[in-house]
């Protein structure tokens, strides 16, 4: 069952494709295993800025900056990050500024680490209490088309839209190598 | 610890004021409280970003605008709380550079907006220290209103990352309130820019 992180799935690469397709030229984000991909070949991207985050919340303010700029960003960011940004969701729901968050799930399924169960089976709830409207995908072939359906509803609604990679699609975590 | 400066005696509205007086191309992020008041104060404009909520954001609002407008000068005015609750987005900003970014922080050493306790930067923390630290290029501490004038020439230029702090007076002013609309504020900013609504 376990994926082999080293190897890139296709579904990362349709992640950064996607994002590539909707126009963003920023992409931002706190590290996770299931983004590198994203992350690689956003560094790797002349015409994208990449920027390392030290909290999550920071991407919320960084892409209504760069809005305010006439330019798109995306959010990447594990579950846990999503509690991070609570508070700060506030900015995007009374300024309607376009935010597209892609987060990889913890503590959700076959999680080894029960310190992620909380923030995890929180995650979505939490982001639609806040106004973020989800989706969530379970299977590779799901990755492109829900991206696609968040990216065009938070662009063209300047809405907040956030895409879940569930941790089957990701893969058990290697705990003992 | 070095001596504590515990806020200062630059007059706040003053310094905001003549910090925008005769501004040509900078755009304008404020931080929640105080900041936006003295910033309204000082006149609205159609390049100002008010914040109210999401405290700790002014930088990353900034930031962002920086990034994206790298032709144009962008000031960030915030105050000590607001920026210390976001203290980490200073380590992402440092990291880019942002030439034409400054940021100035309003430093009265207190929470001015909630009972005026003291605050992080009262009790010693010296936030152009952290910068400095961080490897933001310019850094300094304004405790005089001689050093005024060239900190204000420099936000028309993009002449590389800044942070100042201002060590203004404590005490609160009486509240000039900028828009609360939050998408209002939006669309007029961008639409200065010649940018759209959707």
């Amino acid at each position: 069952m376990a994926l082999d992180q080293r190897s890139s799935p296709d579904w990362q690469q349709n992640v950064f494709d996607v994002l590539k397709r909707h126009d963003v030229q920023h992409i931002v984000y706190v590290p996770d295993a299931g983004h590198s991909v994203a992350i690689r070949m956003a560094e790797a991207d002349n015409s994208i800025e990449s920027v390392v985050l030290t909290t999550e919340e920071e991407g919320i303010g960084y892409l209504a900056g760069a809005w305010l700029g006439g330019q798109r960003g995306a959010l990447l960011l594990q579950s846990s990050g999503v509690g991070n940004c609570i508070n700060t969701l506030a900015l995007q729901a009374c300024a309607r500024f376009p935010l597209l968050m892609v987060v990889t799930m913890r503590g959700e399924w076959a999680e080894f680490n029960g310190w992620q169960n909380p923030m995890g089976q929180a995650t979505e709830g939490t982001l639609r209490q806040m106004g973020v409207m989800t989706w969530k995908a379970d299977h590779p072939e799901d990755v492109e088309p829900l991206l696609h359906g968040a990216a065009t509803m938070a662009f063209n609604g300047d809405s907040a839209t956030a895409l879940l990679l569930s941790q089957r699609l990701i893969g058990e975590k290697e705990w003992i190598k | 610890m070095d001596q504590v400066i515990k806020g200062g005696t630059l007059p706040r509205r003053e310094v905001v004021a003549g910090l925008l007086e005769n501004r040509d191309r900078m755009l304008v992020v404020t931080g929640l409280g105080s900041a936006s008041y003295d910033v309204m104060a000082a006149g609205d404009h159609d390049n100002n970003y008010y914040l109210w909520a999401a405290m700790g954001s002014a930088v990353t609002v900034g930031f962002g605008l920086a990034m994206a407008q790298p032709e144009r000068p962008v000031v960030v005015i915030t105050g000590d709380g607001e920026l210390m609750m976001g203290l980490g987005a200073l380590a992402s900003v440092a990291l880019k550079k942002p030439a034409n970014l400054t940021i100035a922080v309003l430093d009265n050493g207190h929470f001015g907006e909630t009972g005026m306790q003291e605050s992080h930067a009262g009790r010693g923390i010296a936030i152009d220290q952290i910068a400095a630290s961080m490897g933001f290029p310019h850094t300094q501490c304004i405790t005089d209103e001689a050093d005024l004038p060239d900190f204000r020439d420099s936000l028309e230029t993009c002449g590389g990352l800044r942070l100042a702090v201002l060590k203004i007076k404590p005490g609160n002013e009486p509240r000039v309130l900028p828009s609360r609309d939050g998408v209002h504020i939006k669309n007029r900013f961008r639409g200065a820019l010649g940018f759209q609504p959707i």
